[in-house]
């Protein structure tokens, strides 16, 4: 996943909250919370970056909490509320 | 809905612990449209029947509809009352969707024909919501009034037949009906639906049959077990989060949202910190005068209610960490203390304390919609009638007095 590129769900919406952001997807009524700034900033980042790796760098993420990141992303992969960028 | 936290790596707070400082917008907020119902149901929360005649217009549900989106508050709970009395209901619903605001809205079923089914199955983001409060029409019609059962089970087949995708089958739980909870279940999977089961609270006309209807000690513990063995597979809007004392968390939140993470707008734009809770006490503000972002922003109400509370006597209770006091509006309408247990507290420390208010200190309603002559379906309570008054003075010379055998 980290040499990919990922983006967004088109049909996610991110709010803002003091602790973070929730994620709602209006497809699925799923909703989900990011419960860290930091990992708002990987996921909001995610479709201008070219990999997730870039992604994780650009918000500032240290190599030593790369591996706690990687795996919220892929629940967030799982859950579909971000997905992996074709074009 | 399903909550499920996502962090990078176990922070130490828990999400509950940033709600109960309170969300910048609700996640689950309900609308109810209108006070007019064509049934009068008994346990009604909102003491519905007819319309008021200051209810928002159609202009300012649609301004309160783009608040709503500006706030991305994603999706609200529409209710009533009977939302589809509304002439302006289907305008409404289509106005929300446009606007990204998703809708769920709760109906007795009376008014989903087969063309307004397929219309439905046609509509992203629109869930309907058919209320059934027994599973047999013996059970169900002696709170609902005759024919409800039937109107029910017409809507569900209609929405069924019309390809309608997770339609909820809402149930309040109550002493006749806990025993058919798993016929309940049936019904739902016979007609592709989800089992939704909430709690009995003693607000609005609740209030009068709460001590008849509420479930039994033992009762208490069915309800739980059967949620623990269902799982994910059955909703129940966190109404249950008092059984966790049990032991087990159910799924959910477990936390009273009030104010910090749910709150309800009324027909005429009253803004109370839950649905449960219609009563000048949890008068936020209205939508009318600041709009609603300020209301939930600054009432004075909703700052406290997301301050540190006190548990008061439950703090010294073993299970205070996993029911948290339980249910605020359930305290409040039985003349309960706000910082001491739950009236269902199932370790029964609130056995005293309830036997102490029997004696006619439950707070009076602050609002009545109730039918005022005969409704056509009305419930005919045999053993349900209001409860007698305990002394004299429990009658208001001056109130709204009911005749249980009109109005239910």
């Amino acid at each position: 996943m980290l040499e990919q590129p990922w983006e967004l769900n088109g049909s996610v919406a991110i709010r803002p909250e003091p602790f973070g952001a929730l994620l709602y997807d209006f497809t699925t009524r799923r909703l989900t919370f990011l419960k860290d700034p930091r990992l708002v900033a990987v996921v909001e980042g995610l479709a201008m970056a070219p990999t997730v790796g870039e992604a994780l760098d650009r918000a500032g993420v240290p190599a030593a909490e790369r591996a706690g990141f990687d795996a919220a992303l892929h629940r967030l992969a799982e859950q579909r509320m971000i997905t992996r960028r074709t074009a | 809905m399903t909550l499920a936290p996502e962090r990078p790596a176990a922070t130490g707070t828990r999400l509950v612990d940033h709600f109960e400082h309170g969300l910048d917008a609700p996640i689950c907020l309900t609308w109810e449209l209108t006070y007019a119902c064509n049934l009068a149901c008994v346990h009604c929360l909102s003491s519905s029947g007819r319309r008021d005649p200051r209810e928002l217009t159609t202009e300012e549900c649609f301004g309160l509809i783009e608040e709503f989106e500006s706030m991305k508050v994603f999706y609200v709970n529409i209710g009533g009352g009977e939302p589809t009395v509304r002439p302006d209901f289907w305008e409404i619903v289509d106005h929300a969707v446009a606007h990204n605001v998703g809708v769920k809205f709760s109906t007795n079923g009376f008014r989903i024909t087969p063309e307004r089914a397929e219309r439905l199955a046609r509509t992203d983001y629109v869930d309907v919501q058919v209320s059934l409060d027994g599973a047999t029409p013996e059970v169900n019609d002696r709170v609902r009034g005759a024919g409800t059962f039937d109107a029910a089970l017409r809507a569900l087949r209609h929405l069924r037949d019309a390809g309608m995708q997770d339609t909820k089958l809402s149930v309040v739980c109550t002493r006749e009906n806990i025993p058919q909870l798993d016929r309940f279940k049936e019904i739902a999977d016979e007609h592709g639906a989800m089992l939704r089961l909430t709690r009995l609270r003693p607000a609005g006309r609740g209030a009068e049959v709460w001590n008849d209807l509420h479930p039994l000690p033992d009762q208490q513990r069915t309800i739980y077990d059967w949620l623990v063995a269902h799982g994910e597979g059955v909703l129940t809007g966190d109404s249950f989060f008092h059984l966790a004392a049990y032991g087990d968390a159910l799924p959910g939140l477990n936390l009273c949202g009030a104010g910090r993470v749910v709150c309800l707008v009324d027909p005429v734009g009253d803004v109370y910190a839950c649905p449960f809770a219609i009563h000048d006490r949890f008068l936020a503000g209205n939508v009318r005068g600041e709009g609603f972002g300020s209301v939930w922003r600054d009432a004075p109400l909703f700052r406290e209610l997301r301050s540190p509370q006190t548990g008061g006597a439950c703090t010294r209770c073993s299970a205070y960490d996993a029911c948290r006091g339980g249910c605020m509006a359930a305290k409040f309408f039985t003349g309960l203390p706000l910082d001491g247990p739950d009236p269902e507290c199932v370790k029964g420390n609130a056995t005293e304390a309830l036997a102490a208010v029997a004696g006619g200190t439950r707070p009076s309603p602050s609002q009545d919609h109730s039918h005022s002559g005969p409704v056509r379906n009305a419930p005919v309570p045999v053993t349900i009638a209001r409860r007698p008054p305990a002394s004299p003075c429990d009658e208001s010379p001056v109130g709204p007095g009911r005749d249980p055998l009109t109005t239910g």
